[in-house]
């Protein structure tokens, strides 16, 4: 009896994993020579070039001070570390030997060319829904650059998870196959930012949470906020905790130039978005995003009470500057109000007002110290323009008395908990990279 | 080699990326006009410019200053003559001088952003600039002094 059944647990077992690798098999395609990849319009390589900056290719596919599109960056997840490779033709250890099918395949798929499933930290869940005149047009766009040989670094990923069928399964459970399906109640400027948002810029892949196995939450869930990288990516729904309603001017202002009087400047993962991503793409396409996420966030309704909402913040800009008895407004004033402090009605672009900045009234303190503690680069938030970090120059105790001494006078939300452990955590991640 | 422009001249230092701009300023290049307080961005005194808007050189890492046009006392005007370095002058401002070349860097981007400074914006972004000789009063009024007269400037320029 006992031996029957352990036979039939081995054969349902077998049944199992036979059925699971039916699943997850998907054919090698042939590998191409790579001269015969073809000869590419020039019109159509420069569209695949804007397309690659909308998709933001090189940050993922670049380690910092490497050439780009080599790959090699490291992604730590928490099933093990990933490592991105190397798109750029290179025959042995590039895409060189991909023909335009597998390349589509593995957007379209996330299937690389031997047959092999991708990890689902290549946003493929995203891309699925790039139009193949698109895809052709990245195609020639990577297939021109010059081949550069990088070997991919092993993942770290351990078994049974680096069995690549196991991600079939992933995909059944997460993955959304397909074109992206214009909704024509729609205009053609919302589609065509809902286009680029939900596809190739892959904007939720840092604004929505992810559950316990790295795939987007449920519908409600979707871009309403995660950490990513260190840093707390806003909602973009209208759970969005700005004082002021993103309006489709406001959102325009801010991915155009990477900041606005109104709500603050670029930094972190953000700023690369901006300066490095959506800076390459035209006009009309950064003004169909705003169409799309001003649309979601209902600015609209939200507009009404912004007069009364940023009286009140110009009223707390000179908080910190008389003679108040607290640790907190002493560091304010010392360190903070020289180039954060406003008068009058509007505050100024290149004083960032911190009355009206996300950073102090998200439920979480992580952005807040992430700039205090590291600044905010010549680079980043508004080009040209310098917040040194104060790492060294404050002590955990000062950045927790100054934030809570901030959200406290310039917020109407609870006071942080756990102020000091969380300083004391961001200090050691970046102590560590 | 890191480049950047000083005082209008191109400078590059050879410096790890985490040396203090001040360091660089005082003892590579030599200039000896902003000046070393606390050296945690706290006092004010080695207030420099950085494109054009007052930082404390202290905290900021030569590597962040990379391709930028730093402004230092020496060179706020070729001839020491910025209406607030005239303004000092006439209202006999400081008293020992340590912290003054910091404060006057700060007042002028206090005076570009408020052409017209109420004492609270004086109070607020003079407030990180300490002076232990308490020469509050009389830097207060050199602003204002200064003020005026760049809106006369404007006025009739």
């Amino acid at each position: 009896m006992f031996k029957r059944i352990l036979i039939g647990i081995a054969i349902l077992v077998a049944v199992a994993t036979i059925g699971l690798f039916a699943l997850a098999w998907r054919p090698a395609i042939k590998p191409i020579d790579p001269r015969s990849a073809g000869i590419f319009p020039q019109a159509l390589i420069a569209q695949g070039e804007m397309l690659a900056f909308a998709g933001n290719c090189a940050s993922c596919h670049t380690t910092p001070g490497a050439q780009t599109f080599t790959g090699g960056l490291a992604f730590p997840t928490p099933f093990g570390t990933v490592y991105s490779t190397n798109i750029t033709p290179d025959p042995e250890t590039g895409i060189g030997r991909w023909s335009e099918e597998a390349f589509t395949r593995a957007l379209h798929e996330g299937v690389a060319r031997d047959g092999s499933h991708l990890y689902p930290v290549f946003p493929f869940d995203h891309f699925t829904k790039i139009r193949d005149d698109d895809v052709k047009a990245l195609y020639a766009y990577f297939m021109t650059r010059e081949a550069l040989k990088a070997t991919a670094q092993r993942n770290t990923v351990p078994f049974p998870l680096n069995i690549r069928a196991v991600q079939a399964g992933w995909k059944l459970l997460f993955f959304h196959e397909g074109v992206y399906q214009p909704d024509t109640a729609r205009s053609d400027a919302w589609n065509r930012g809902a286009y680029l948002a939900e596809g190739l810029a892959h904007c939720a892949a840092c604004h929505t949470p992810r559950n316990a196995l790295g795939a987007s939450k449920s519908e409600a869930d979707d871009y309403s906020g995660a950490m990513i990288n260190g840093w707390f990516a806003p909602a973009l729904t209208s759970a969005n905790t700005a004082p002021l309603p993103w309006t489709q001017d406001e959102l325009y202002l801010y991915l155009r130039n990477g900041a606005t009087a109104l709500h603050g400047v670029a930094a972190g993962s953000m700023s690369e978005v901006v300066h490095d991503s959506l800076s390459r793409l035209p006009d009309a396409d950064v003004q169909a995003i705003t169409v799309y996420f001003s649309d979601m966030n209902q600015s609209a309704t939200l507009a009404a009470r912004s007069g009364e909402t940023l009286a009140k913040a110009m009223q707390t800009s000179g908080l910190g500057a008389t003679q108040e008895l607290d640790a907190g407004a002493a560091v304010y004033l010392t360190a903070c109000a020289a180039c954060h402090y406003n008068s009058g009605s509007m505050p100024a672009m290149i004083r960032p007002e911190l009355a009206l900045n996300s950073a102090l009234t998200a439920a979480d303190p992580t952005n807040l110290i992430q700039v205090v503690l590291h600044g905010v680069s010549r680079k980043d938030g508004i080009p040209g323009v310098l917040m040194p970090g104060f790492a060294r120059a404050l002590s955990d105790a000062d950045i927790a008395n100054l934030s809570a001494y901030l959200r406290r006078t310039r917020t109407d939300r609870p006071a942080w908990k756990d102020l000091d452990a969380t300083i004391a955590a961001i200090r050691k991640e970046a102590d560590a990279s | 080699m890191i480049a950047f422009q000083l005082n209008g001249r191109a400078i590059s230092v050879d410096a790890t990326d985490d040396t203090p701009l001040l360091w660089v300023i005082r003892d590579i290049a030599g200039l000896k006009g902003t000046k070393f307080g606390c050296g945690i961005g706290m006092c004010g005194a080695c207030t420099v410019h950085i494109d054009g808007r007052a930082i404390r050189a202290c905290i900021t890492s030569v590597s962040a200053v990379a391709d930028a046009a730093i402004t230092t006392i020496e060179g706020l005007d070729p001839n020491g003559q910025h209406p607030l370095q005239k303004a000092w002058v006439k209202t006999q401002a400081p008293q020992c001088g340590y912290c003054q070349s910091g404060q006057i860097m700060q007042a002028a981007t206090l005076l570009k952003d408020f052409p017209n400074p109420t004492d609270a914006d004086i109070n607020a972004i003079m407030g990180g600039n300490l002076c232990r000789c308490m020469a509050y009063a009389r830097i207060r009024r050199a602003i204002k002094m200064a003020a005026e007269e760049l809106g006369t400037a404007k006025t009739h320029g």
